[in-house]
């Protein structure tokens, strides 16, 4: 059941960071916004299934988040790229403020009452006593219905070859007579499109409030990096690993304690560093992710599936 | 397709100043290509040989004027200047190393509407190697492979002009002479041709002019044989 709940949450990390790291490599900066993206998805869910409902939400909503970043790339980004990699980072660190804001003034400080539509907010089957909701299924659903058509959009089309080009010879790609400038502002727009739809169905799976960017940006950040910054496939691993991760960290009681004490040492609360070894996996799980960005910098620093020597 | 009418001038260049970052690259270069001409820019390297086809096809920051059949492009983006017929082939055999052979070439095409003279089968009848690759990924194709491979994916975006930076270097003498019979193809097809070279034996082969680049604006213009002639211009600026 863990292993359901973390795959699911795995694969909506990588709808996230697929798109993160497609911008990265492409463009060579980290777009801070990225996650605000993904809360604007969630809120104009929430917005368009209280005046409509929620299918009109699931269509609508990604092309509201996809024309939005669409228009920040052209208007705004494209514009600071002359000045260099540090101005388009702080603009982009701008921008999720400004998202944040928004949000705030026009839904409140508080979570709004987004919810699973009636439809599927049954339970699948059940395990051992514990049930798989249905929504959790349709996640997973829609997460690799969109992993299988980027995929084929990227292999098997012209427009994908001119942006796996693209991706890592600019330059080049557009002496050859393609229009890059274009292909960057879709490939920003898809991503964003990617992060409004996880917003769509993670908003309503866990909470749509204005802390949910930033909950989930810095975990993407290390979806990136440890999948290998600008690789699909590197992100696809890293994103199912760290949802895993994190879901069994949370359903597992385990400490050193128990582990010390099973090799027949015994800590009592006189021991040397008492605090450390009670500390059960569950209450470090949310750092986890961190101690696997830290490892995996010194270990292999271009990630899982990165290319990068630099 | 019959040679063209070497008499036209099909590119014009004035007072071609360019710049990276803060840095003045070129300070003033003017050159003409006829239609059907094979021009060499030879020179040392830093010279700024590669700057000037770079500002020309609309990578670097540049000033002046690049008149391209009457009309002046400086100042539009490289992928309309493509376009607009001229083609590029990178130093440093920039192909795309993660895809095959022939998505490199495909990528070459740029999908207009106009009749391409090109096809893959010229491209594979011309490098047979290339065929037998075709599926292979280009990175690990050899160094004369992979300038095989630059030269065919520009072809096939179909230039009038193409401008070529360093083809040769650190190619073997038999790939060179196949780079060399490559080259003179194409004029008898009718394109203009500019060849940034560092070795006078291929330049002097096979070009219909000639000029030296030495601190960053042209130093000498002429024959391949009024280069020869010239002893001075040589000693200065070409030979290390």
């Amino acid at each position: 059941m863990s292993v359901l709940n973390g795959v699911s949450y795995g694969l909506l990390l990588f709808m996230l960071s697929a798109g993160l790291t497609l911008i990265f490599s492409m463009m060579g900066v980290l777009n801070f916004a990225h996650a605000s993206f993904y809360m604007l998805g969630a809120y104009f869910a929430y917005q368009v299934s209280e005046w409509t409902n929620y299918w009109v939400a699931f269509v609508v909503a990604p092309i509201l988040v996809a024309v939005m970043g669409g228009l920040f790339e052209r208007y705004v980004l494209r514009k600071t790229h002359k000045s260099g990699h540090v101005a388009e980072l702080l603009v982009t660190f701008g921008l999720s403020f400004v998202i944040l804001e928004l949000v705030q003034l026009i839904w409140g400080r508080s979570a709004v009452d987004y919810k699973v539509p009636a439809a599927l907010d049954g339970s699948l089957f059940k395990l051992f006593n514990s049930s798989f909701p249905e929504y959790r299924a349709f996640m997973m659903l829609v997460a690799v219905g969109m992993l299988v058509s980027l995929f084929l959009m990227l292999k098997k089309t012209r427009i994908g070859l001119v942006i796996q080009a693209a991706l890592t010879h600019p330059e080049t790609t557009e002496a050859l007579g393609h229009n890059v400038p274009r292909v960057f502002a879709m490939v920003f727009a898809g991503g964003c499109a990617l992060a409004g739809l996880a917003g769509v169905i993670g908003g309503n799976a866990f909470i749509t409030e204005p802390g949910m960017a930033q909950a989930v940006g810095a975990i993407i950040f290390v979806v990136v990096v440890v999948g290998g910054m600008g690789s699909l496939a590197g992100a696809l691993i890293a994103s199912v690993l760290i949802g895993l991760m994190q879901t069994f960290a949370v359903g597992l009681d385990w400490s050193f304690l128990g582990g010390l004490s099973a090799l027949g040492i015994d800590v009592t609360p006189d021991t040397f560093g008492y605090p450390v070894w009670k500390l059960k996996l569950s209450q470090i799980g949310p750092i986890l992710p961190y101690l696997l960005l830290v490892v995996m910098l010194v270990v292999r620093p271009k990630g899982i599936m990165g290319t990068r020597d630099d | 397709m019959s040679a063209a009418d070497t008499s036209k001038i099909a590119l014009e260049v004035k007072e071609l100043h360019a710049f990276y970052g803060k840095s003045h690259i070129l300070q003033g270069v003017n050159l003409k290509v006829n239609e059907g001409e094979i021009v060499a820019l030879l020179g040392r390297n830093g010279a700024g040989r590669s700057t000037t086809v770079k500002a020309i096809m609309g990578m670097v920051d540049n000033t002046g004027e690049v008149i391209w059949r009457g009309k002046n492009i400086l100042g539009m983006k490289a992928y309309e200047i493509a376009h607009l017929g001229l083609g590029y082939v990178p130093e440093s055999r920039d192909i795309f190393p993660k895809l095959t052979v022939h998505q490199n070439l495909m990528l070459g095409e740029k999908g207009g509407k106009k009749p391409n003279r090109w096809s893959f089968e010229d491209m594979y009848k011309m490098f047979p190697r290339l065929r037998e690759r075709q599926h292979t990924e280009a990175g690990v194709l050899s160094g004369g492979e992979q300038q095989m491979l630059t030269l065919c994916r520009t072809l096939m975006g179909d230039p009038d002009l193409i401008m070529i930076d360093e083809p040769t270097e650190g190619l073997a003498p038999a790939i060179v002479q196949l780079v060399a019979e490559y080259l003179m193809e194409l004029k008898r097809r009718g394109i203009s041709v500019v060849l940034v070279e560092q070795k006078l034996a291929i330049a002097l082969q096979i070009s219909d002019r000639v000029y030296v680049m030495g601190d960053r604006r042209i130093v000498f213009e002429g024959t391949p044989a009024e280069l020869k002639a010239d002893a001075n211009i040589r000693k200065e600026w070409l030979e290390v």
